[in-house]
């Protein structure tokens, strides 16, 4: 018994034929891997996972809607999490407005999208897949659509990365140096709201935050070097799309666990390694220099 | 190739505002106006918040604002930055027209503590004074560094450098909040209540701190407090704001019975016992404008 649901998971046989035919799947995985971990990081910033799984949410309507009206599931969830990056990112400046933008849009978007699932008269794989993720199948066409988005999302990220970190960190001070606030606010609104939509044809819209969020919130735990923390989340999240995708090859469960469970013990490993790090630290922690007034 | 460049206008624009900068040598009696405020007034809709403001800040100046919660204080503070347009009046930073995002202006807005989720050491948090608003990606050059490091020593923080800004205690973050708005040769230090909050020991580090960086003549201070004791000995100016009204002068000409009763149209006192300031039966709204008396209710009346 045990060692069947072994085999169901892992199996290796025929490994370098196999690796072959999903060439596109394993490209796809790393480009969205470096995606994800850079932008994520521009996610903890700002303090906004959970933002980031309201978006997928809607992406992931915006897909099933796709599918029922025959536009098409990529269109569907680029739409569906640009509107839904855009109204977080115009109504909620503030965290407290943006949570509550957050939890009306949420179970609107999984209602409209379970609501066309049902509609669509399809294959039941289809509609699971926008869900928990289909990485296997990308065809050529919409490998390139995913390499156009994520170059798209990585430029626009290197090109405001400075301000938005400024902004992200101390906005009034960010705005009385001249960082056009709502300007690069809206710019990684629309950048976020790319990403989210193709993790979500990768990995679904459940998953999504295992790739936008886990990665950068490891790294986090680890480093606070602003060089260091966007190059340790991409490596995290490439190496746990990549694995994920090649571990899941032989097996015929769906690929989106081996990514979560990857990306998930990175961030324990991360964490162990950050509190032995800190404890260290906070040991050689200098005192605060003697200054007194006058 | 691209990092030659980039280095290059690093220091380009550290020789920029050093070149803007007064000398140390230039004659102390005539110090250079940094800010100067004509007949301005301040309001939303119907409802001002004040008028006929009339305010000259000289280099080397230590300005502190006080005034009840609601006076437009911070109001003020942001039309000196550009952020906030007046209703009437004009605003000359360094003999030009106020603009948003003067090179020249650090500002220190109230506390509000970094959380962990800052991928920033306090030497980036520094150095996003000198070039956060430039878009691309912070490249390191000499240049920078050698500016970051300098200012951490000023504001006692070289111990701090390669610490996660968020695990700092709050104290430690506003000290680098002053070095990243002082970085760069700012001339003129707005400050929102940069005291509340710290125990009293890291009161006065912070504010000998800023007390010190307008000490060698170039810079002007503008600091908004609740209380003027902590800064009692360093203050120059005193601009109080209340009821829509404004008093300037040195701290021995506002804080008068005199003067405070008549900006607050009741009978104020003000006292003075063993160097401190205490003003008693202001109203019930300007209570908070003041070192507050927790156990003393009969002192509002």
């Amino acid at each position: 018994m045990n060692s069947e649901i072994w085999g169901e998971l892992f199996r290796f046989d025929n490994y370098a034929e196999l690796l072959v035919l999903v060439r596109n799947s394993i490209i796809a995985g790393a480009v969205l891997g470096l995606t994800g971990g850079l932008i994520g990081v521009f996610v903890m910033a700002r303090d906004m996972a959970f933002a980031v799984h309201a978006i997928s949410e809607l992406s992931f309507a915006g897909a099933a809607a796709g599918l029922l009206f025959g536009v098409g599931v990529v269109e569907g969830s680029l739409a569906g999490s640009l509107a839904a990056a855009l109204l977080i990112g115009l109504l909620g400046s503030r965290a407290r407005d943006r949570n509550s933008i957050i939890a009306v849009l949420m179970p609107f978007g999984l209602g409209f999208g379970i609501l066309c699932l049902a509609l669509y008269p399809g294959r039941a794989a289809n509609k699971f897949g926008l869900l928990t993720g289909q990485i296997v199948a990308v065809d050529n066409p919409r490998l390139t659509a995913l390499l156009v988005i994520c170059s798209i999302v990585v430029v626009g990220l290197l090109l405001i990365w400075r301000p938005l970190m400024f902004t992200s960190i101390d906005a009034q001070v960010a705005e009385a140096r001249g960082v056009p606030r709502l300007a690069v606010s809206i710019a990684f609104m629309v950048l976020l709201g790319l990403a989210v939509a193709v993790s979500v044809q990768i990995v679904g819209s459940l998953l999504v935050l295992s790739i936008l969020v886990t990665p950068a919130a490891a790294a986090l735990r680890v480093s606070a070097s602003p060089f260091l923390v966007p190059m340790l989340s991409a490596l995290f999240a490439v190496v746990a799309t990549v694995g994920g995708i090649m571990l899941a090859l032989g097996g015929s469960v769906p690929i989106s666990p081996y990514v979560t469970t990857l990306s998930f013990l990175i961030y324990l490993g991360c964490r162990f390694f950050g509190h032995i790090k800190n404890r260290g630290q906070r040991r050689h922690r200098a005192r605060m220099p003697d200054v007194t007034a006058g | 190739m691209l990092t030659q460049s980039r280095r290059a206008s690093v220091a380009e624009l550290i020789r920029e505002r050093a070149e803007t900068a007064v000398r140390p040598d230039t004659p102390q009696t005539e110090a250079t106006t940094v800010l100067s405020l004509k007949g301005a007034s301040l309001g939303f809709g119907d409802r001002t918040l004040w008028s006929d403001l009339d305010l000259e800040v000289r280099a080397g100046e230590f300005v502190a604002i006080l005034g009840p919660n609601g006076a437009g204080k911070t109001s003020l503070l942001r039309a000196v930055l550009g952020t906030q347009a007046l209703t009437s009046g004009s605003i000359e930073v360094l003999g030009q027209p106020v603009r948003r995002g003067h090179r020249l202006i650090g500002y220190v807005p109230q506390q509000h503590l970094a959380d962990r989720g800052t991928p920033l050491r306090a030497r980036d948090f520094v150095g996003l004074g000198l070039n956060g608003h430039r878009f691309g990606v912070p490249l390191p050059s000499r240049a920078r560094r050698r500016a970051v490091d300098e200012m951490l020593a000023t504001v006692e923080a070289t111990a701090l450098a390669n610490m996660r800004i968020g695990d700092l205690s709050g104290g430690e973050q506003q000290r680098l909040r002053i070095g990243q708005a002082l970085i760069g040769d700012s001339r003129l230090l707005l400050c929102d209540e940069p005291l509340i909050s710290l125990d009293l020991y890291q009161q006065r580090a912070v504010s000998a701190l800023i007390d010190q960086s307008r000490r060698n003549g170039d810079r002007a201070v503008m600091m908004i407090t609740h209380d003027v004791n902590p800064v009692l000995d360093m203050v120059d100016t005193v601009v109080y704001v209340a009821a829509g009204q404004v008093r300037t002068g040195s701290v021995d000409q506002v804080f008068t019975s005199e003067v405070l009763s008549e900006l607050y149209q009741t009978r104020v006192d003000v006292i003075r016992a063993r160097g401190r300031i205490v003003v008693v039966g202001l109203p019930d709204l300007a209570h908070e404008g003041h070192e507050s008396h927790p156990h003393q209710p009969g002192g509002h009346e």
